[in-house]
């Protein structure tokens, strides 16, 4: 990647004090880089919130620091920052018109006020609202309430533009519109963004890298398809998309290939040996369109079970399996996209085969 | 018609109008009546003989020749009490838009105990607070005294029974009326606004410019009002920290009614006054009509 425009470096910030304090932040360090889509992606109270109003200057770190391009920010206000940021409530200014609302940081900059007029209809023509300018905010949909905010963010043309989930309060279908829109504005200025979801699908789907929090860590920072396809964390695996999850021991063959041994004394093989090397107690995680069934006929090596449910979803099929004699220990979930043709129908109860392709087994870290 | 007479809520609301009918709409009528009837010899009026000399007398008095001349001793006491009730005005939003803004700044707890503190001076009787402010402000008074031990002249003071003196007690006396309405729409006003202010590049200065005091002016106006108007009619204030020297609408009223033994006189003028009152409150509703309500 290009050069880094804002770390965190080692943030901690804990709220109140005694009894009742709270461990917002702990520990964080993060690098975003120039023009990049970033996104910071947990559950409700992981401390996302937080860290973006540290970035904004809207808090202070309890200890390490938040650098903009190589120099720390710590003491500086919100208003010396040339970081903007898009509120989750929008925040328009009630009192100003559309324009006045845009126009407002472009003349804190101290830009007359002709110029910034122009300005403002530039951002109006790049959030399409051209028409809008002399409406009242109260005026607007909710949706149009959000471009303005972004164009109000935008228009002061800032290093960095925070952006807090910001389309949570839109409905379905505009928020998709919405999510387009966004990753056009921010190819179109070249800003970095820095947003914050706690939805999978809108991080996944908008994002350059992901950064996955929980409880006021970050956990793991990657590209979409590397958080997806290589969780680290069983966190990680289980918040974005669906996994299957199972424990055993890893131990090493006499061949030299790692294997991992299930409960039932069932053996999976590992590609390679985790750099933890053989321990007792191990996690994987599998996505569940990585397996694949065939109808068991012999008592051949591999994982086997029965089919609990089925569960047909159009564009494809999800079949719950047990894999214990009894249903009493692993299950797992396998998803078969639905191509016409091809693949076979499998009954509920029919005992069935499971193929776990090496290079779909994630060896998690906790 | 009918439906409403039979409705429910007609009834509900019937005692406060009869209420309000009765004790407000029939004194009112009463005064407009004996504003525009001629003054009896002994004080009271003669019933039934109609006269508009009342208000001509706010502008012109009749000269031993009968001509009428134009007279301003009473246009000069409206004046003062304009200019009086103004300062007192600026006084108590000066005071009470700082009071208002901290407050509204605190913990949500410690916010009503605030609240609470400054309407203390409600319980005691105004009297018993003018007279105590007499005490401070007299020479040899507390103040007095203080500024001695500081080195200035004793009795230097000179203050009481100057519009001062009036002023800066009915500063005192109203002030609450200015806190409280500033405060309930400083309370209502979305910090993140001011978040947004700061985020896109506004100082504290320019915070409370440009966005918090456009959006506490109705609170602002409002609190303008309420103390303005009780000013404009105060009447124990000027008697007693005026020492009775600078008369207040109020007073002349007052004499009007009493040594003066014109009561036509003392009705106009006070149908004056509401005239300006009514005038100011036009200026408000028509300004603040338009403005948006926050809503997001
Ligand atoms: N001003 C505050 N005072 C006390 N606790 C706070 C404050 N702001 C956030 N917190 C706490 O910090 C944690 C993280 O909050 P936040 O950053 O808002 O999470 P998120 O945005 O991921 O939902 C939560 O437990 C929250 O209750
Ligand atoms: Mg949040």
């Amino acid at each position: 990647m290009s050069d880094i425009v804002v770390s965190a470096r080692s943030v901690s910030k804990i709220f109140g004090n005694g009894p009742e304090q709270v461990r917002a932040l702990d520990d964080v360090s993060v690098d975003i880089c120039q023009n990049e889509f970033f996104t910071m992606l947990g559950p409700s109270g992981c401390g996302k919130t937080t860290l973006l109003r540290l970035i904004g200057g809207f808090e202070q770190a309890t200890s390490g620091d938040i650098l903009l391009e190589g120099q720390v920010l710590n003491d500086l206000p919100p208003y010396k920052r040339p970081i903007n940021t898009v509120f989750q409530s929008y925040a328009l200014f009630p009192h100003l018109t559309v324009r006045q609302n845009i126009t407002f940081g472009l003349e804190m900059k101290g830009m007359p006020r002709r110029e910034a007029n122009g300005r403002a209809d530039e951002m109006l023509d790049l959030v399409q609202l051209a028409p809008y300018g002399d409406r009242m905010p109260s005026q607007l949909s909710g949706g149009q309430q959000q471009r303005i905010a972004l164009a109000r963010a935008l228009a002061p043309a800032p290093r960095v533009l925070l952006l807090d989930e910001p389309l949570s309060a839109l409905d379905l279908k505009l928020r998709k519109e919405m999510q387009i829109e966004l990753k056009r504005l921010q190819t179109e200025t070249g800003i970095t963004f820095v947003f914050v979801t706690h939805d999978q699908e809108e991080a996944l789907a908008m994002s350059d890298r992901i950064a996955v929090m929980q409880a006021g860590k970050i956990l793991q920072i990657g590209s979409p398809r590397d958080i997806y396809e290589s969780p680290t964390h069983r966190f990680v695996a289980d918040f974005i998309g669906e996994s299957n999850f199972l424990h055993g021991e890893v131990r090493q063959t006499d061949g030299g290939a790692a294997v991992l041994t299930l409960a039932g004394g069932r053996e999976i093989a590992l590609a390679a040996m985790p750099v933890s090397g053989p321990r007792d107690n191990v996690t994987i995680s599998i996505r569940p369109e990585r397996l694949a069934l065939y109808a068991r006929n012999d008592q051949k090596d591999g994982l086997t079970g029965t089919i609990r449910d089925i569960v047909y979803f159009g564009t494809d099929t999800t079949y719950h399996i047990d894999l214990g004699p009894s249903g009493t220990d692993a299950r797992l979930t396998v998803r078969v996209q639905n191509r016409e043709g091809e693949g076979r129908e499998f009954e509920r109860g029919a005992q069935v085969g499971v193929t776990v392709p090496v290079d779909a087994i994630r060896v998690l870290a906790d | 018609m009918g439906n409403l007479i039979r409705s429910k809520r007609f009834w509900l609301i019937a005692p406060a109008v009869l209420y309000i009918g009765f004790f407000m709409a029939v004194p009112l009528g009463q005064m407009a009546y004996v504003s525009i009837l001629e003054r009896g010899d002994y004080g009271a009026v003669n019933w039934g003989v109609f006269s508009f000399d009342a208000y001509a007398s706010f502008l012109f008095e009749r000269d031993l020749m009968d001509n009428l001349m134009f007279n301003t001793d009473y246009l000069q006491i409206f004046a003062r009490s304009f200019g009086l009730s103004a300062m007192t005005m600026v006084f108590a939003l000066v005071l009470g838009f700082p009071t208002a803004f901290y407050i509204s700044m605190q913990p949500q707890a410690r916010r009503n105990f605030l609240i609470f503190l400054v309407t203390i001076p409600f319980w005691t009787n105004i009297l018993v607070r003018n007279y105590a402010w007499m005490l401070l402000l007299r020479n040899g008074g507390l103040i007095d005294n203080g500024l001695a031990w500081l080195g200035y002249e004793s009795g230097g003071l000179d203050i009481l029974y100057t519009p001062y003196a009036v002023s800066i007690g009915l500063t005192y006396t109203y002030l609450p009326f200015m806190v409280l309405p500033i405060y309930a729409s400083l309370e209502k006003l979305d910090h993140r606004l001011i978040e947004a202010a700061f985020d896109l590049g506004a100082d504290k200065w320019r915070a409370m410019t440009r966005v918090i005091l456009p959006l506490a002016a109705p609170g602002i106006a409002a609190g303008c009002i309420l103390v303005f108007i009780p000013c404009l009619g105060a009447y124990v204030t000027p008697e007693l920290l005026g020492g009775g020297k600078f008369m207040m609408i109020a007073n002349l009223i007052g004499s009007q009614f009493g040594a003066a033994r014109n009561w036509p006189f003392g009705a106009a003028l006070g149908f004056v006054l509401l005239a300006f009152v009514l005038l100011s409150m036009m200026i408000y509703a028509m300004k603040f009509k338009s403005l948006p309500e926050e809503k997001l």
